[in-house]
């Protein structure tokens, strides 16, 4: 109950905000050029469609793995706010001074945001459901890719909301989280060294997991591990708040 | 006072690192009372009307709200509560509606009761004409009223006011003073200030700390009281004046003045008016002489900086 009005109080203020309307229409527009290029492309290659890899698979595929470059850049943008901005503002002290707990104040926020995610999805998902007409698409390949896309875009979410509650300067929250999905993404790079363990940095990857996704295949594991992910940085979020009280 | 007790703070400290923000404070707030906190700037009144908001954990002590311990059941104590923070805690891009109709959501009001608290809490504050701007274009004053209508629209018991009049006009500062008194009727409201007139026009009770300790806590009437009389006389004396029933011991202060110690609960004003009338002293200058607010506000927070130079 608590959840519910927290949440749809930030997605009212998510929406009634330009900068959420600003970024889905960047990400429409960056992610509109690129799948009228592979659109373009697959017209003239149609041959190199063969029985492994169809137009769901190259247009779905292609499309979704530039979407989650792109959202590693407007997540932050649309995270760095949640806390920071409230707290310089001071407009946390109605949160912390209303009977609701810290663990529903967190989920609240996330919710919101989810329903803000959520229209991006659906932004994403249009493009290639637009070829349906056109062309025989494998739903579960695209479901898989959407699937994927939603589970990174909560990773980010959940990293960006605990790095918005560590500081009351929104750009830095942004910046912050920004490096901190990049330098976790990127420790895939540590898996290619030669010394023990380093498969490891290769597991805790966050495009890793996404690979299979993207490719259509439904692994537990990988869905899991956005889960777990989600859930640690939503976590910490509520230890960072209590500390911040005592 | 025989109120059912609203808050109690027993032994309140608040640690900034190795800062003593507030020490030992013990404050009891019972209904229907209204409660002035007084300090010099950085004495430790936010920071102790935050701890009793339990937005921040008190390092020692323990907060009651209507009995119930904040720290063991914080969701409970706090539906009893309303607080206005130094900044009022709006969000610019809403509505003054739909921020209200938030805050009553918050306090888990169902949609019909919460239309009709907004409603309620919107008169209350004088709020009306401006429930569909955005509360990011209204004036700081209004934006403090629309921190007040947060603070009181689930109508709790006690209601907690950060410096309610600090940046508004003198014309919006009385009428805020007017609802703190209105509201006083119905809850019971502490409030911080550094503006000394304001506690006395609105306050039944006085508690002025000094970097983070309590240093006085009486009702504001005792503060009007007075324990001495100056008199000027043409022609008298200290024994003359002594000889006056209800007058206590008598000390010449020059120039046909004396003060003359009030023994408690008398006033020898009208004795000594009529015995200088009648045995013809030349009475020119009478008057009690009232210690101010102001004066016992300089007298306990100052002499805290003496002592600690000394």
């Amino acid at each position: 109950m608590n959840i519910l009005t927290i949440a749809r109080n930030e997605l009212r203020r998510i929406f009634v905000s330009p900068l959420a309307w600003a970024v889905l229409a960047v990400v429409q527009l960056i992610l509109g050029f690129v799948f009228i290029n592979l659109l373009i492309d697959y017209a003239k290659n149609a041959e190199m469609g063969d029985q492994f890899t169809g137009v769901s698979d190259y247009m779905g595929g292609a499309l979704y793995g530039f979407a989650t470059i792109v959202l590693l850049l407007v997540m932050p943008l649309m995270t760095m706010r949640l806390f920071a901005e409230e707290r310089k503002s001071g407009s946390l002290t109605l949160l912390l001074s209303a009977p609701v707990s810290l663990t529903e104040i967190v989920l609240g926020k996330f919710l919101g945001l989810f329903g803000f995610m959520l229209a991006l999805l659906g932004l994403i998902a249009l493009m290639p459901l637009s070829l349906l007409p056109g062309c025989d698409l494998d739903l579960g390949r695209i479901g898989a890719g959407l699937l994927g896309v939603l589970l990174i875009m909560m990773a980010f979410g959940a990293a960006g909301l605990f790095v918005s509650s560590l500081t009351r300067e929104p750009t830095i929250a942004a910046v912050g989280s920004f490096g901190l999905l990049l330098l976790i993404w990127l420790s895939q790079i540590l898996s290619y060294q030669d010394f023990p363990g380093a498969e490891v940095f290769g597991y805790l990857s966050l495009i890793g997991h996404y690979e299979d996704l993207r490719r259509g295949v439904f692994d537990s594991a990988d869905v899991i591990y956005y889960l777990l992910f989600t859930a640690l940085f939503l976590g910490l979020t509520v230890q960072r708040l209590d500390l911040e009280r005592n | 006072m025989e109120g059912e007790i609203l808050i109690e703070a027993r032994q309140l400290s608040r640690r900034y690192g190795p800062t003593l923000a507030v020490s030992d404070l013990n404050l009891t707030l019972r209904k229907g009372e209204i409660i002035g906190l007084l300090g010099p700037n950085g004495a430790g009144k936010s920071t102790t009307l935050k701890m009793l908001a339990g937005c921040l954990a008190p390092s020692a002590g323990d907060i009651r709200i209507k009995g119930i311990s904040l720290r063991e059941e914080p969701k409970l104590a706090k539906t009893h509560l309303g607080y206005l923070p130094e900044q009022p805690p709006v969000y610019p891009e809403l509505s003054v509606d739909e921020y209200l109709d938030y805050c009553a959501g918050l306090h888990g009001m169902t949609r019909a009761a919460r239309a009709a608290a907004v409603a309620q809490s919107k008169n209350a504050c004088g709020l009306n004409e401006a429930a569909r701007r955005n509360i990011g274009n209204l004036s700081k004053g209004f934006q403090q009223r629309v921190g007040l209508a947060q603070a009181i629209i689930h109508r709790p018991p006690v209601i907690i006011l950060d410096e309610p009049t600090v940046g508004l006009d003198p014309n919006q500062i009385r009428e805020i003073r007017a609802l703190i008194v209105e509201l006083g009727q119905s809850h019971s409201v502490i409030l911080s200030s550094h503006i000394l007139p304001e506690i006395q026009a609105v306050c039944q009770r006085v508690m002025i700390i000094s970097r983070g300790r309590r240093v006085y806590n009486e009702p504001v009437a005792d503060a009007a009281a007075f324990d001495s009389v100056t008199v000027r006389l043409r022609r008298g004396s200290k024994a003359l004046l002594a000889s006056v029933p209800g007058a206590g011991t008598v000390t010449e202060i020059g120039e046909g003045r004396y003060r003359v110690a009030v023994i408690p609960g008398t006033d020898p004003r009208e004795a000594i008016a009529e015995a200088a009338a009648r045995r013809d002293w030349g009475l020119i200058e009478l008057r009690a002489e009232q210690k101010t607010l102001e004066e016992i506000f300089v007298e306990l927070t100052s002499g805290e900086d003496l002592k600690e130079a000394a």
